[in-house]
């Protein structure tokens, strides 16, 4: 499997010079009563790979879906690329953001579901276009030569008319990965991507993305229980526990030579 | 039982005018359907009030009056005169379109929540993921009820013979009054609109099987009138249900 090269050269990040491009200020995130995220403070510099683990319920998914906007945040801000993701400033004044705003920053990130919500309507193809057509603008043949070139990186290009449910698991997740890609995101949010799918169809998909880390400076953001993988991936890995980072560090470290108590536990409970 | 000069001049005219104000009703009825559901699963509570006010107001009134209401009292209210079929359709599509806005906000209340979530990560505007990606899903789900709900406007048009609309029904009126033998003509009037619905069901299970090979689902068994009548494995050849799984 080849790397696409227009992510390596095309890509338009202002942002690939190892600056902060993820930052989240004591961010709290509450469902009723049940604290998911503890004023959590951390941020992630552009181009690198960070793994997220720690036991189910510690608020893994939901920084991810914090920054992809499908969650707000009940107290503290983030910011994509130095700009607030869902506040803005007006009058010098910290305000919640509208819908402009919001897309606009958006706009940078990319995310691939566990359950990969493919649009059941539209074709493999059209899945990858759609977006970078009528987002992006971009003109339909343009948009079609680039979604082909994504659906042979990720190893289908002979499944451009299939429909979602004329694909496997690991073959829907492969399409969503392209769709992500197809809108140039400067972050990739990735979350447990290989959890929904058949055991023997998970190497598939986890090749596609070590190929795209490997050979492309896309940020990426993972929550994944494939240590395995993590490990392969990773410049840092936190270690997540009720809602705070307990631990961070890099793969060899955090894998080799955890240094908390809880990491050493949820370890040797996984691996 | 009907005298030529009458069939030609009532009873075949009658058919189509039943014809036309059936074909008018059901689309304005199909447009009100789908703006007043769509309006009614909006984020803003002032739109959902007014789409809701509409819903609850034309179900809860009577479509036989609401006819009289638009051809009687709306020239002494607003100085407005409806020819009588614009009246007709008007109350018609208007109520009928009530129910079918229940019809579209339940078949976009069921697509999966994932499904806009996907289209946030996509970046779609607010109008993108409802026109590409919830009413598309939603369609396949719309069809078997608004099937029924066409079949009821087909029934529900031989009210436009009270305000003296000349449909089928006007003029199976008209030949009781004229001959006083109605089992004859009743009896026909009700195999028309039979044959009428039974088309039109016909017509929308095909609609429906388009629109869920669209979603890429292999249509569902058949299970309608007639279908016994095919064998088995010239079902499976319409189907294709060969490769895909």
């Amino acid at each position: 499997m080849s790397a696409d090269q227009n992510l390596t050269k095309d890509q338009s990040n202002p942002a690939v010079d190892g600056k902060e491009l993820i930052r989240f200020d004591k961010v709290t995130k509450r469902f009723g009563s049940n604290v998911v995220l503890d004023e959590l403070d951390f941020s992630v510099n552009s181009g690198k790979h960070v793994t997220l683990i720690g036991p189910s319920g510690s608020g893994k998914t939901t920084i991810l879906r914090l920054l992809m906007t499908l969650l707000k945040p009940e107290e503290g801000t983030i910011r994509v690329g130095g700009k607030y993701l869902t506040h803005e400033e007006r009058n010098g004044k910290l305000v919640k953001a509208g819908e402009k705003h919001i897309r606009e920053v958006r706009k940078n990130i990319g995310m691939v579901f566990q359950q990969f919500n493919l649009f059941p309507n539209m074709s493999a193809l059209r899945n990858i276009t759609e977006a970078p057509v009528s987002v992006l603008g971009l003109p339909k043949d343009e948009a079609e030569e680039r979604a082909r070139e994504l659906l042979d990186m990720v190893g289908l290009g002979d499944k451009t008319d299939a429909y979602p449910t004329q694909l496997s698991g690991g073959q829907q997740q492969r399409v969503a990965i392209a769709r992500a890609l197809a809108m140039r995101p400067q972050v990739l949010l990735l979350d447990e991507v290989t959890s929904a799918l058949d055991p023997e169809l998970v190497a598939g998909v986890l090749d596609v993305l070590r190929d795209i880390a490997h050979t492309t400076d896309i940020t990426m953001l993972c929550v994944t229980h494939e240590m395995g993988f993590a490990r392969d991936i990773s410049d840092q890995v936190l270690m997540f526990d009720s809602g705070r980072v307990i631990e961070s560090g890099t793969a060899e470290k955090m894998f080799n030579e955890p240094e908390h108590e809880r990491t050493r536990e949820f370890l040797s409970a996984v691996l | 039982m009907m005298s030529e000069k009458f069939f030609t001049e009532w009873f075949l005219p009658g058919i189509w005018i039943t014809v036309q104000v059936t074909v008018y009703s059901a689309a304005l009825a199909l447009a009100v359907s789908f703006l007043i559901g769509t309006l009614r699963t909006s984020p803003l509570w002032i739109v959902r009030f007014a789409s809701g006010t509409y819903f609850e107001i034309f179900r809860g009134t009577s479509a036989l009056v609401m006819m009289f209401w638009m051809a009687y009292a709306v020239p002494s209210l607003l100085g407005i005169q409806f020819v009588p079929m614009a009246a007709g359709v008007l109350a018609l599509g208007l109520t009928y379109g009530a129910y079918g806005s229940e019809i579209v906000r339940g078949a976009l209340a069921a697509v999966a929540p994932a499904q806009r979530e996907a289209g946030i990560a996509l970046n779609f505007t607010k109008a993108q993921r409802l026109r590409k990606i919830e009413l598309p899903q939603a369609w396949p789900e719309m069809i078997p009820p608004f099937n029924n709900l066409l079949i009821e406007l087909l029934k529900g048009t031989a009210l436009v013979s009270t305000i003296a609309v000349a449909d089928m029904t006007f003029a199976g009126n008209l030949l009781r009054l004229a001959k006083g033998d109605s089992a004859p003509i009743y009896t026909l009037l009700l195999v028309i609109y039979f044959v009428f619905a039974f088309l039109l069901t016909r017509g929308m299970r095909l609609l429906e099987r388009q629109a869920n090979r669209r979603m890429g689902k292999t249509p569902p068994e058949k299970t309608g009138f007639l279908s016994g009548l095919r064998s088995k494995s010239a079902t499976d050849a319409v189907t294709g249900t060969g490769g895909a799984k």
